[in-house]
């Protein structure tokens, strides 16, 4: 059972960053693989922040702002010199892997020890319950900053960039500036959830980065599933459906491993669940098409 | 009000594929006017409304408006005077957003656009009462997304939401081209009312001879980068279909 509890707090941690690519991804439509560095960008800032004695909360808000500048950078290239937002992004997320290197100091540091995130809140006898609300309380108030922040007239302005940039540039906005806000929340958000993880394993490793932008992504796409399925218009509800989405994703990917899948494997078997559901809404028609 | 001082644009500067859009272009728009603009492919009519609404900057000239320069400004900053019609119906409105949004992001298209909520009802209810005008029911669909509907209807909306604030000059785009015949008449008729309504200054470009006369108080034939032909409303009234098309018979 502990396991499940794990894989759901887990699940919660990656909150923000599931929120985050939403944005990036379904919102603007950019394919934004800064994530995978700006990831491991929050757990190094949140690492180096603990050992010099930085209080949780201001650690979390430079793990914010750090995630933002990453993001900010990819925007900028993107926008000013035209240069394909995929490798914008490439080239973001491989400059960061220097960058952490460099701030951490050595590739694995153990934040064992250390007043953390979640070492503040002792209600529950059970430190797992502790965290689960913590994450809970900070889940909500996410869910609840976003949902006013896309349903306001800038979020609305956000939303139009990514949808027809002709029609919202004759309303009169710069896209442009439009995107670099975008992924600097985006990665904000990414950033956030490194912090968040590195807390709660109680170390940051250099290489926790690697493929999150897939796991994140399976979850955006569970997510969306339900948004089409339940047909759903209002954006907070959107926003519900992708936290729903990591839930799920964490919980299969657990349930692989307690089958026994090898955790050597465990990268293999995040992609190729991506890829089943990713390839789940066109399995209809290969079906169909065998029956001709 | 608009004015457009010698105004020239080539397009692929030093290539073998090198051609003169627009030459030497001079042209005024008077307050309150409708201007109609018709001229073969490649005449340079769409570089023209592109050069107004600022999507490409001139190579030499001004424009003007109100006397005060343009050029150099943005579209999304020349948007705040310019309101422009697209030819495709589906340029001018975001389709995941619903209609209330959409007319939001209109009515503040000469401010900014601040993290607060303004949806509220009295917003509701000037958009319903506007789109109400429009005839097409569309008032009881205001929390629909815009990819629920018609080219027609989407056209439409995009008209009616550049009057949701003030607005300088309308640029119509053959906004009627992708549409069937009896919604191109539709939108054609509203565009005709809603410049009216707002006296507003227009231009519009049009491939179809009948809008061209049917329509405006000015007519204007390009040909070619330039000004060839420039009727007011009197000689306009007097030229018939037949006239218009021998403008554009080359080979006799």
């Amino acid at each position: 059972m502990d396991f499940y509890v794990a894989a759901i707090i887990q699940a919660m941690c990656f909150g923000p960053l599931v929120i985050g690519l939403f944005l990036s991804m379904k919102i603007f439509n950019i394919p934004d693989i800064t994530t995978d560095g700006s990831y491991t960008l929050g757990a190094v800032i949140t690492a180096v922040g603990l050992a010099q004695g930085s209080s949780a909360i201001v650690t979390l808000f430079l793990a914010l702002a750090g995630g933002a500048l990453a993001g900010s950078c990819t925007a900028l290239i993107h926008t000013r010199l035209r240069i394909h937002a995929l490798l914008a992004g490439i080239l973001v997320m491989t400059a960061l892997y220097s960058v952490n290197l460099v701030l951490l100091g050595r590739s694995n540091m153990p934040l064992l020890g250390y007043m953390d995130i979640f070492s503040g809140f002792g209600v529950f006898e059970s430190p797992d319950h502790n965290t689960l609300s913590v994450l809970l309380i900070m889940l909500a108030i996410l869910f609840l900053v976003m949902s006013y922040l896309l349903r306001s007239d800038f979020g609305i302005a956000m939303r139009a960039t990514g949808d027809s940039e002709p029609m919202i540039r004759a309303q009169g906005v710069n896209t442009s500036r439009m995107k670099v806000y975008g992924l600097a929340i985006s990665n904000a958000l990414v950033a956030c959830s490194g912090s968040l993880m590195a807390q709660f394993q109680g170390f940051t490793d250099i290489n926790m980065g690697i493929g999150i932008v897939i796991s994140g992504l399976g979850a955006v796409i569970i997510g969306d599933t339900a948004i089409n399925f339940l047909k759903v218009r209002a954006i907070s509800v959107m926003l519900v459906c992708v936290l729903f989405g990591v839930v799920i994703f964490q919980l299969i990917l657990a349930a692989a491993l307690g089958v026994g899948v090898d955790a050597n494997l465990l990268k293999l078997t995040t992609s190729l669940l991506v890829l089943f559901i990713v390839a789940l809404p066109r399995m209809g028609g290969i079906l169909q098409l065998s029956r001709r | 009000m608009l004015d457009l001082q010698h105004i020239t644009k080539v397009f692929n500067v030093g290539k073998a594929t090198e051609v003169t859009a627009v030459q030497d272009i001079t042209l005024q728009l008077n307050a309150g006017s409708y201007t109609v603009l018709v001229g073969a492919n490649g005449s340079g009519k769409s570089t023209l409304l592109n050069l107004i609404a600022g999507n490409i900057y001139a190579d030499t000239g001004s424009i003007r408006l109100h006397n005060k320069e343009i050029q150099r400004l943005p579209d999304y900053r020349r948007s705040q005077c310019v309101a422009r019609v697209f030819q495709n119906p589906l340029l001018g409105t975001a389709a995941s957003l619903t209609i209330l949004d959409n007319f939001r992001m209109a009515a503040l298209r000469r401010s900014r656009k601040w993290m607060k909520l303004g949806m509220d009802r009295t917003f509701t209810q000037i958009v319903r009462d506007k789109v109400s005008t429009l005839g097409m029911g569309l008032e009881d669909k205001l929390a629909q997304p815009m990819g629920t509907l018609s080219g027609g209807q989407r056209q439409a909306l995009t008209l009616l939401m550049t009057v949701m604030t003030d607005v300088d000059v309308l640029l119509l785009d053959e906004p009627s081209a992708a549409l069937d015949p009896r919604s191109a008449r539709e939108v054609m008729e509203i565009a005709d009312r809603i410049i009216q309504e707002n006296k507003l200054t227009a231009l519009l470009v049009t491939h179809n001879i009948g809008e061209a006369l049917r329509y405006g108080t000015r007519l204007i034939q390009m040909e070619s980068g330039r000004v060839v032909r420039d009727y007011n409303q009197q000689a306009k009234s007097e030229l018939g279909h037949a006239d218009v098309v021998s403008w554009f018979d080359y080979y006799e």
